[in-house]
């Protein structure tokens, strides 16, 4: 007999996507694709739906016999996944629409993306876990590859599968290893199993699989390419939900089952965000094409995101969840940035087209200078709370030789970010982009306003609501 | 404790006047074509002035036999980080002299700034908000907000107003800083942690261990070296100087940098003692390296930006030397050194500026018999020549005995060095006095007069405006000394017996 109020409760955002999934896709196969534009709204709102059910079911709860849990750390990350991925698809339709490939299969993808970060995030067990991220990694695969007739969106696709099939594989040789070495793949029996060399062996075959998704150095290689290839929506969605739901997931996994091998894993951590940091960094700086850049620059901010990590789970869950909250917002409003870098003949990427966007569009420019600059993390912005919270968890943990590292990486990573806000402020004009979409103009100002000065200010409110979901992960 | 949060309306004042000239940018002409900006410098220059007012406010509410800091404001903000805002005698008159100095930045700014003005004084505004901020911050986190969000400002400053290489130099300059004051930012944190609070009136009582303060030291000499700028990592201010238009270098030399020495005093002296005891003689020698070295650098120069700039960075040298003689009449010094130089290096860069607004060069060699032609000019200048030489009765002069009597009393190697760089002072100011202003006017710059291309007329009454009072300034502070030194010496006192009492 099923008990279904703790499945609801435990379930809620995920019982909601998957019938939306399945309902979207018989509608869809009747009303066919002239009402897709229907499909991306309707998607989007399904998605802020499942944010709201996340709130609304904070608390988690258990099911299936502990196949899934969750808890306020997972569902915090649940809400802020989904919502991002609601924007990300909200804003999508009039690019899709202009390059005739607005399609409803897109939305139903999304859809099912944002079920598999759900399942990851719930994940109480190395079988459920494994579903999950397939869920996502199968949908991202096609995310990526969506503008099939374009090489490039096809490269980046193939690239995509290619190396995330050899990641899945490793994932589930750690687990199989870990489950061998354990006799259980459930999160709780194995947290209590004894750390032998098997296990050892398991878990950093598991964090390689895991470091995959959220590109980590050295499992990196991925991300330019795909960030370059993807069509700009894929690349807004990819470049904030899924980096906070794994990047929580990640911790989740080391702080839960792991949780009594910090001394084993810390190191690994340590190495693996130092590089990540120094690739990232030092990989943007002779970047032309902009999402390239991005793709860069999200290698070294997972970096950064590893240190709260590396902290444990007391010191550095809610600097983690602080920390993505606030660079995910900033990373989807650059990618929205993108999104309105349209001239005549198509979309245009390369940095020198910004050229003097000030003289044409000043308020974009001051909120994309937001944005940039609260990735640097610079005060008074918000990405500098988001830092000194990362910081503080380091420090606080004794990785002093990390923070250093972390500051060198983000003086190497200011003057790319610094170079962006040059050729918009700088720059001699160029002529103005096409007409963007008005919601994507309003979510670059909005995301940059949200830097500064919303997050400046509250950010005593969101640090309160980390603490409190990070308090969920210690009981 | 707490009435009217006049501080918080001081510093907020600059933030809502910017917002109101971006709300209203379209009334007053702007726009990459605009000719006439000078509706929004008269309104960048009436806020300035506003804000200047209320600082006086400030200023005689503050009472200066109090002890500690007074006009207090605190709100809780986000974990252990306040929100607290409050002056004592050494921050009230830095919050005074960047109050005085932002309306003669946008006096110089008539005729000489072309595009984007409503920007340009937008950019200003902020931060001058930035700036009084920093003064007024106490706690760690706010001041380091303030501290480096100025950086933001400066850079499109320099970036979008300056001179040719004005991207190179922007970039420096904000990378330059940026190293600091990130390490600065990793050492607060870990303060933060140790002592459980960022209230300064904790963390200075709080003792650090040795080993660490050793550390802390370094981090936030990082920071505050790059501001100053001492040597040898002084090199960013020269580019970043002569880039940027008049007004940057008035606001970068005679505010900007004080906010290294505020920090020195504010932080590295109270909080880390016997850090500071044990690198003294290391803050010493880059001191009088910075003089010596930077006076004979200044003396080479073939623009009078760069000579300016190199003087503020010898001048910057005297300060160290005052502050880290841990005397009383050494700190007295600096703290005056840094008021002093505040008024006389913001009045060379207007002097600089007059010149370069009517021939469009800074070249020393172009220029030559200016008194012929602007005799009111070339006694102000040599006003200001001999202010910023030391000469007896300018303010310079008070700044630089003091802090060398103090270093006297400390080390005699280290006075005797500054005391050449005062002769070395003398010798480039004196040269490029006598090549600019004394002697035949120039081949080059007769033609194109005669030509009608340019016009060396005598300083205006918008110029004189801005010169005068400085000039006043310099001299009622070289006489009479005490009106500054009533007011510090209450901060000045509580610095070392916090450093005693370690």
């Amino acid at each position: 007999m099923l008990d279904w109020i703790a499945i609801v409760e435990t379930l809620a955002p995920e019982l909601w996507l998957v019938s939306v999934g399945l309902l979207g896709t018989f509608a869809g196969a009747l009303v066919g694709q002239r009402s897709a534009r229907i499909f991306f709204k309707l998607g989007a709102m399904a998605l802020f739906i499942a944010a709201g059910l996340a709130y609304f079911h904070l608390p988690g709860g258990e099911a299936f016999g502990g196949l899934v849990v969750s808890n306020p750390f997972v569902n915090f990350a649940k809400i802020v996944s989904f919502g991002l991925a609601g924007v990300a698809l909200w804003i999508a339709d009039g690019f899709f629409d202009r390059h005739e490939t607005l399609r409803f299969e897109y939305a139903l993808l999304m859809v099912f993306a944002c079920l598999g970060m759900g399942i990851t995030l719930s994940a109480a067990d190395l079988m459920t876990l494994y579903m999950g991220v397939e869920t996502l990694s199968l949908t991202s695969y096609v995310l990526a590859s969506f503008h099939r007739d374009s090489p490039r969106s096809a490269e980046a696709g193939l690239k995509y599968f290619v190396l995330g099939a050899l990641a899945s594989g490793l994932l589930l040789y750690g687990a199989s290893l870990v489950y061998g070495f354990s006799g259980s793949t459930s999160y709780a029996a194995i947290a209590e199993a004894d750390m032998g060399t098997g296990m050892l062996f398991g878990m950093v075959l598991m964090i390689t699989g895991l470091g995959f998704k959220v590109s980590e150095a050295p499992m990196h290689v991925w991300t330019p390419d795909v960030y370059e290839g993807s069509p700009t929506p894929v690349g807004a969605f990819f470049s904030a939900a899924p980096k906070m739901a794994m990047m929580v997931v990640f911790a989740n996994v080391l702080f839960t089952v792991f949780g009594n091998a910090v001394d084993d894993w810390q190191l690994v951590l340590a190495i693996i965000a130092g590089a990540s940091m120094v690739i990232g960094s030092f990989g943007a700086l002779l970047q032309n094409n902009i999402k390239r850049l991005l793709g860069y620059s999200s290698i070294a901010n997972m970096g950064y995101a590893l240190v709260p990590v590396a902290a444990g789970a007391d010191l550095g869950a809610p600097a983690l969840l602080m920390f993505m909250t606030i660079y995910t917002i900033a990373s989807l409003g650059m990618f929205a940035g993108v999104l309105m870098m349209r001239r005549t003949g198509g979309m245009v990427e390369d940095i020198s087209e910004l050229g003097g966007l000030f003289t044409n569009r000043p308020i974009v420019t001051l909120a994309l200078t937001a944005i940039l600059l609260s990735i640097a993390g610079i005060p008074p912005l918000a990405g500098f709370w988001a830092k000194y919270a990362v910081v503080e968890a380091g420090l606080a943990a004794g990785l002093l030789p990390l923070v250093i590292l972390l500051v060198i990486a983000s003086v190497v990573s200011a003057a790319y970010y610094l170079r962006i806000i040059k050729v918009m402020w700088f720059d001699a004009p160029k002529p103005d982009f096409q007409s963007p979409d008005p919601s994507v103009v309003a979510t670059v100002v909005a995301c940059g306003f949200l830097m500064f000065p919303v997050l400046l200010i509250g950010i005593g409110i969101l640090g309160g609501w980390t603490e409190a979901a990070a308090m969920g992960l210690t009981n | 404790m707490q009435g009217f949060p006049i501080l918080t309306a001081m510093t907020l004042m600059p933030l809502a006047g910017a917002f109101l000239i971006m709300l209203v940018r379209s009334a007053i002409g702007s726009g990459p074509n605009e000719t006439d900006g000078s509706k929004a410098l008269t309104a960048g220059l009436v806020i300035s002035i506003a804000t200047f007012l209320v600082s006086v406010v400030a200023l005689t509410a503050y009472r200066p036999g109090v002890e500690g800091y007074q006009l207090v404001e605190q709100v809780a903000w986000y974990g252990e980080v306040q929100y607290k805002m409050g002056v004592d005698g050494l921050s009230i008159l830095l919050v005074v002299l960047t109050t005085l100095l932002m309306p003669f930045c946008f006096l110089a700014s008539y005729g000489s700034v072309k595009t984007r003005v409503t920007e340009y004084v937008v950019a200003f505004l902020i931060l001058e908000t930035f700036i009084i901020g920093a003064f007024c911050a106490l706690d760690l986190v706010l001041f380091y907000i303030f501290f480096e969000a100025g950086l933001i400002p400066m850079f499109i400053i320099i970036g979008v107003w300056g001179g040719k290489n004005r991207i190179y130099a922007s970039f420096k300059f904000f990378l330059y800083t940026l190293l600091g004051s990130l390490f600065m930012l990793a050492a607060l944190i870990y303060m933060v942690i140790e002592a459980g609070s960022s209230d300064f009136e904790i963390l200075e009582t709080h003792a650090f261990a040795p080993g660490a303060q050793t550390w802390l030291w370094l981090a936030f000499f990082a920071s505050f070296a790059v501001k100053l700028p001492m040597f040898p990592v002084h090199t960013w201010l020269p580019d970043a100087h002569v880039q940027a238009p008049t007004a940057g270098s008035v606001l970068l030399a005679g505010i900007l940098l004080k906010l290294g020495g505020y920090g020195f005093m504010r932080f590295s002296l109270p909080m880390f003692p016997e850090a500071s005891l044990y690198f003294q003689p290391f803050m010493f020698t880059l001191s009088v390296v910075a003089i010596v070295y930077a006076s004979l650098v200044a003396w080479r120069q073939t623009d009078m930006k760069k000579l300016v700039a190199y003087s503020s960075v010898a001048h910057m040298g005297f300060v160290t030397l005052g502050l880290f003689s841990f005397t009383e009449i050494g700190l007295q010094g600096a703290v005056f050194q840094m008021l002093s130089h505040g008024l006389i290096s913001g009045a060379l860069f207007l002097i600089v500026g007059v010149i370069y607004d009517r021939a469009h060069t800074r070249e020393i060699a172009a220029f030559g018999g200016l008194v012929g032609k602007m005799p009111v000019y070339a006694v102000l200048f040599m006003l200001f020549t001999m202010a910023n030489v030391g000469l007896p009765g300018t303010s310079g002069f008070v700044g630089e005995i003091l802090t060398m009597i103090g270093a006297f009393q400390a080390s005699t190697w280290a006075a005797f060095g500054a005391a050449l760089g005062v002769i070395f002072s003398a010798v480039y100011m004196l040269t490029l006095y006598r090549r600019a202003v004394f002697g035949q006017l120039n081949p080059a710059l007769s033609e194109k007069i005669d030509r009608g291309e340019i016009v060396m007329s005598d300083v205006n009454a918008r110029e004189l405006t801005c010169l005068v009072p400085l000039a006043v300034g310099v001299i009622i502070l070289g006489v009479k000394p005490d009106l500054i030194f009533d007011i510090t010496e209450g901060a000045t006192q509580r610095v070392l017996t916090l450093m005693a009492g370690g």
